[in-house]
């Protein structure tokens, strides 16, 4: 019986090493199964040219008016150019966009949460964005520091069910949890919004402040209470699979590329549907703002599916 | 007891740990849910951009460009030109004092600032007897300005090649009726390259400056060729001797600052200062130059219905 047992116990044994060295070498699963579904879950594309022309006029126009975007830009005092930046520029652009601040400033209008705490206050933010949300159902969160282009982003989400859970930006992973780069923007659906409101309840799951030593920060406090209403982090990107959310600036981009890909930087470098930049001063944004909206070579003609007109009272777009 | 039952209690025993290890895996699995599948089918790259208008234009108003360069500069500056807009003149010719596999022409003058205008009567020279019949318009620029081919033909279209004409952005000092700024680069009829180079023949024009944009200002006028206001409908400049930021973000109305007290035109400060339809911008390193690029020909707000239309203005000036 010895003997017995002790092969089965040797056989039991040797499988066990085998299976930890494989795990170790990453090619068995102990966790998230095999890359070839991380490639599937995980990146998230707008829908191709050839898709889009297949579409009736009906769908066409229900997406329009479907896809609008509520925009939360989470200012301080301490940001008061980028905000005026923001405010001048690419926030005209969403069909709402909402300044939480801190505290107060004389010189910009937004809405004072009076809350110090960085995740509070985007907690505050959110509530408040939700509740006033009216029938836009996609919601994008944002530093002033950030430039968006949100014609981009609509295109990004225009075949996404909202009501669905969708958390789309540039992603990261801490340990086991992916979460979305909060430098890059946020982009949440209405389902996903409603959740978190949700789980906002639960102290245990989603505190309000942190119960550890040390303070997380708020995109990974974010990605956890998602997480928890089984709302995952997906990467935008377009369909070279070039990113789409961006927290460096072009001209950053630009000269890594120069670097690495000298026979063709442009190409190399940044998708022409690209939605965030980040790290770029005042007039670097103004000649953006030229940039994306007004400079182009005549002749060049885009037949896109869908149509977004130009925002009211606005002189450098 | 047997060695084979050894072996298969063994075997049995790998066996049973492999499978235990898949079910645990599978078990942390289902706890974390996993992602949204979102049956995106592989995506299609976008090529349905209508060239059509552009590919006319190029065939209709030929523009040869010359970019006045010197060999220090074709590794740090010229070849983001050859990379960028330099393709899309119907010619493009990089005049240096030496010859090159770059390809560079090599004009019989040296370098330096002084040799400028030189290089320039030389260049100009060159073009007229090799090739005054391979183009419409005769481009100069710098090998760090940045030019748009498309909006330079779509200004020229409206103009006649055989009148004596002179486009840029236009500078009052110095001569009587202003001249051209070099660095946001010109662009001379083919009127006006057979005069500038008859003007050197019979002594009319000497070299009498080291300033080439004076120079050539100052024999374009002893020529009687025009200058042509490149201004788009609106009134906004399309020529511009500095980068974009010098230009677009706001100011409060304040007295012309020093790059601006040449200016014939009353200049705007802000985004009224340039044309959406711009046609040049100097003092470009080689990150902005690829920047320019990646703005003019790649980065673009889907479905964008631009504000300036600019065909339907069309019946308003007559200026380019």
């Amino acid at each position: 019986m010895m003997s017995e047992s002790s092969s089965f116990m040797k056989g039991m044994i040797l499988g066990g090493i085998f299976c930890l060295v494989m795990s170790f070498f990453g090619t068995f699963n102990s966790g998230s199964h095999s890359e070839g579904h991380e490639h599937l879950h995980h990146h998230l594309k707008p829908l191709s040219k050839d898709e889009l022309q297949k579409l009736s006029e009906s769908q066409m126009t229900d997406w329009t008016l479907q896809v609008r975007v509520y925009c939360l830009i989470m200012v301080t005092p301490k940001l008061l150019v980028h905000w005026a930046t923001a405010n001048d520029t690419w926030s005209k652009h969403c069909d709402k966009s909402v300044f939480y601040t801190s505290e107060s400033s004389k010189a910009l209008e937004a809405m004072d949460l009076q809350e110090q705490d960085e995740w509070a206050r985007l907690r505050k933010a959110i509530k408040h964005a939700y509740e006033n949300a009216g029938d836009l159902r996609w919601f994008f969160v944002a530093r002033p520091t950030t430039f968006a282009i949100i014609e981009n982003l609509k295109y990004l989400v225009l075949d996404k069910d909202p009501s669905q859970p969708f958390y789309i930006g540039h992603t990261e992973k801490s340990g086991e949890l992916d979460y979305v780069e909060y430098d890059s923007g946020i982009v949440l659906s209405y389902e996903s919004m409603r959740r978190l409101i949700e789980i906002f309840k639960d102290e245990e799951k989603c505190p309000e402040r942190g119960h550890a030593l040390w303070k997380t920060s708020e995109e990974k406090q974010l990605a956890t209470c998602l997480q928890y209403s089984g709302v995952f982090a997906e990467n935008g990107e377009d369909a070279q699979g070039k990113e789409l959310f961006n927290k460096k600036s072009i001209s950053t981009l630009i000269s890594d590329s120069m670097g690495q890909n000298p026979a063709d930087v442009v190409e190399a470098c940044c998708s022409d549907m690209a939605i965030t930049f980040g790290g770029m001063s005042q007039s670097q944004i103004q000649v953006l703002m030229y940039g994306v909206y007004r400079l182009r070579p005549y002749g060049h003609d885009f037949h896109d599916s869908l149509t977004f007109l130009p925002p009211k009272d606005s002189d450098n777009d | 007891m047997s060695s084979f039952k050894q072996h298969i209690l063994f075997l049995c025993g790998v066996a049973v740990s492999i499978l235990l290890s898949i079910m645990y895996s599978w078990v942390l699995r289902t706890l974390t849910p996993s992602f949204a599948l979102n049956g995106n089918k592989p995506a299609v790259k976008h090529t349905a951009v209508s060239r059509r208008t552009a590919l006319e234009f190029s065939q209709k108003v030929r523009v040869l460009c010359w970019v006045m360069t010197q060999p220090k500069h074709l590794k740090s500056r010229t070849q983001h030109i050859r990379a960028t807009w330099g393709k899309r003149c119907n010619i493009v010719l990089y005049m240096s004092s030496e010859a090159s596999d770059f390809p560079t022409v090599g004009l019989n003058v040296s370098e330096g600032r002084s040799q400028l205008y030189w290089k320039t009567i030389r260049a100009f020279q060159h073009i007229h007897t090799h090739h005054l019949d391979h183009a419409d318009w005769f481009l100069k620029a710098d090998d760090d300005t940045f030019v748009v081919l498309e909006n330079l033909r779509y200004g020229l279209s409206k103009h006649n090649t055989e009148e004596p004409l002179y486009f840029g952005r236009r500078y009052t000092p110095f001569i009587a009726q202003g001249y051209m700024s070099g660095g946001a680069g010109y662009v001379l009829s083919k009127e006006a390259l057979r005069r500038f180079v008859k003007g050197f023949a019979d002594g009319l024009c000497t070299h009498n400056t080291e300033t080439e944009d004076v120079g050539l200002g100052k024999c374009m006028e002893t020529m009687k060729v025009q200058m042509g206001d490149s201004r788009d409908v609106l009134g906004r400049q399309t020529f511009h001797p500095y980068p974009p930021d010098y230009y677009l973000p706001r100011q409060t109305r304040r007295p012309r600052p020093w790059y601006l007290l040449y200016e014939h035109y009353q200049p705007v400060e802000g985004p009224g200062c340039c044309s959406d339809l711009a046609i040049s911008f100097h003092y470009i390193d080689a990150v902005q130059m690829h920047t320019l690029e990646y703005y003019t020909y790649h980065l673009r707000p889907y479905g964008y219905k631009h504000r300036f239309q600019p065909d339907e203005h069309l019946n308003n000036r007559t200026n380019i």
